[in-house]
């Protein structure tokens, strides 16, 4: 066996507590972004890129903010989609309205304000908890996705009300808007994705992602312990809002390439929300199998039947998705509510010590 | 012996009421630096409800509560936090879904100060801290001789080792004044032993004041350099284990006689 957690010694706590801990974890983890980096752009087509990489990453960020607020900080949201429409407006908005802005800034501050709206949203966590929470979300939802239908000023009084997104380019590359190439767009969200992943192992391995889990597994001695929960529960919702702020801006901007409502309605909260609790609550990694399962699932299937040269119904797909959804999601929240990253994990236990015994 | 830059907390005419209940009805004492205290009583008869007085969980309607000379009637458990007072619960109240490591980290929260930034990119405070602080929690991990658990998440562990890393956490954060709430409770001879060793040598070493309540009247008489009897809410007696051993009262109440 070439992969061994047994064996395996630090000698000192920086050792021990650096992200990934294993060397083999290590390389794989460094190999795997290089080829992201440099190999996928080369090799894969055109039709990998657009329309299964960009989403699934830009969705992994998505899922990313949801499991900081839901997972580590145990705070239901129904309001993910919201949060992503408020990311998307408000990047077009600046994007068109402060035209010397680079993109690259333009995106994280659509991020900011999107965290700000969650801030002002989260507030009722203090007093409310579980499923009211998640129904005071829902407002959320609904609110915000009305405000930006309502009030043409966020889309710049376009007569659609569904503007394009708008050319602007990184270091000479165009990176949003239908001129730009597919791998620039796919490099521009792999950027973002590789920070906001790395950010958000950080966050869960220090104080703040610690204070988060307290006041998830135990608020009352979370707060004997010095945590505060308003300012703790805030900074989840923030923080979560910025991330899923950031992931509607370049949904908006490099994937569909409009600004418009039905991306972002209660349907997409929901995706997002499987994708969760598919992938494991409280963990990095299972928002990125999450977001990629949920998502390829349903192409999965689509085009499973053709390979072995059947042919179903397109509608027939379609239920036996829905079908196969609601029954994931039950068996992952019975049999392994921590889903596929808790899967993986056990499988490496397993493997510390295969083929013994013991 | 009673000069007051002794007493490290005073409690002074507490009432507390939860609507027609009274929890807590005009009760004094003074828990002395360094010494072992404890709270005896029957089940309901406020011991409890006094600690969760004293950490600012509960707010008394009457009295008032003096820390290291300073008084106060209404404070958020946060604040009674910084300013060194600590506790275990009655019913187990680890993070369950954190590690025991991570457990004990989570204690010494008030110690941290790097900023979100320096969090979230793991550079300068933050990375230096959570070094730092990694020493200081496997100090007291070492103290509490859970080496082997660090890395395993509290859920799976046994019952007795819980308790344990309850108290690491508790110790994690350096407290003037350690509240322990039932320690023993629930626990086999061998459990109970070595959690009065670590209790003693949490006090002999570490110099922390400890108020504990507890059942075991074996356990409270050997540990205990003063014992305080509640019943009924209020102040029953209050001296040292000798004293309370032979006051009528407290036998009438709460210790009984034997009839062997």
């Amino acid at each position: 066996m070439l992969y061994r957690e047994a064996g395996q010694f630090k000698t000192s706590y920086s050792a021990d507590q650096a992200m990934l801990t294993i060397p083999l974890d290590r390389w794989f983890v460094f190999g795997l972004a290089a080829f992201a980096i440099v190999g996928v752009p080369l090799l894969a087509s055109e039709y990998l890129i657009a329309s299964i990489l960009i989403p699934v990453l830009i969705l992994s960020i998505a899922a990313l903010g949801l499991n900081i607020l839901t997972g580590y900080c145990g705070q239901l949201s129904l309001g993910t989609g919201a949060f992503m429409a408020a990311g998307a407006y408000l990047a077009y908005k600046i994007a068109t309205n402060i035209t010397w802005m680079p993109i690259w800034l333009v995106i994280p501050l659509a991020g900011l304000c999107a965290a700000a709206i969650g801030i002002a949203f989260g507030l009722p966590s203090l007093r409310i908890k579980g499923f009211y929470l998640a129904v005071a979300t829902l407002a959320a939802q609904f609110f915000l996705l009305w405000l930006f239908v309502k009030v043409p000023w966020f889309v710049n009084y376009s007569i659609s009300g569904v503007p394009t997104a708008p050319p602007r380019s990184v270091l000479g590359f165009d990176v949003t808007g239908a001129t730009a190439t597919n791998e620039a767009k796919y490099l521009f969200v792999l950027a973002f994705v590789i920070a906001l992943a790395w950010i958000a192992r950080n966050m869960a391995r220090s104080r703040i992602g610690r204070s988060w889990m307290a006041i998830r597994d135990m608020d009352i001695a979370a707060e004997l312990i010095g945590i505060r929960p308003l300012p703790t529960k805030l900074s989840a919702f923030a923080i979560s809002s910025f991330y899923c702020g950031v992931a509607g801006a370049l949904w908006a901007m490099c994937y569909i390439n409009t600004v418009e409502p039905t991306a972002f309605d209660i349907n997409r909260s929901f995706q997002v929300l499987f994708m969760v609790i598919v992938g494991g609550l409280g963990s990095v990694l299972g928002s990125f199998l999450g977001a990629a399962f949920i998502f390829l699932l349903p192409i999965f299937l689509n085009s499973a039947p053709g390979w072995f040269g059947y042919s179903v119904a397109g509608d027939i797909i379609t239920h036996i998705e829905f079908m196969l959804f609601g029954a994931l999601i039950i068996f992952f929240l019975i049999v392994e509510p921590h889903g596929l990253a808790r899967l993986w994990q056990i499988a490496k236990e397993k493997l510390r010590l295969w083929p013994f015994p013991y | 012996m009673n000069r007051p830059e002794h007493i490290l907390l005073s409690v002074k005419d507490i009432s507390l009421r939860f609507g027609g209940v009274r929890a807590l009805t005009d009760v004094s004492f003074d828990i002395r630096e360094g010494e072992i205290f404890a709270i005896i009583g029957p089940n309901g008869a406020g011991k409890s409800s006094m600690l969760n007085c004293i950490n600012g969980f509960y707010h008394p309607q009457e009295g008032t509560i003096t820390f290291k000379g300073e008084e106060r009637r209404q404070m958020r458990p946060h604040e009674a936090a910084a300013q060194g007072i600590s506790r275990t619960f009655q019913n187990i109240a680890l993070f369950k879904g954190m590690t025991t490591l991570e457990n004990v980290m989570t204690g010494r929260m008030l110690k941290m100060q790097a900023s979100f930034v320096e969090q979230a990119l793991y550079i300068g405070r933050g990375k230096r801290e959570e070094i730092a602080h990694r020493e200081k929690v496997e100090e007291v991990i070492d103290f509490l001789e859970i080496q082997s658990i660090r890395k395993t998440p509290v859920g799976r562990l046994p019952y007795g080792l819980q308790k344990r890393v309850e108290l690491a956490r508790a110790l994690a954060a350096e407290p003037e004044l350690l509240l322990l709430d039932e320690p023993m409770a629930g626990m086999n001879v061998e459990e109970k032993e070595d959690m009065c060793r670590f209790v003693l040598s949490t006090n002999h070493e570490l110099g922390t004041t400890i108020a504990l309540i507890e059942h075991d009247m074996g356990v409270v008489m050997d540990l205990s350099d003063r014992v305080v009897v509640l019943d009924y809410g209020r102040k029953l007696a209050e001296g040292t284990p000798d004293e309370i051993r032979g006051n009528q009262d407290v036998i009438d109440a709460y210790l009984g006689v034997s009839h062997d």
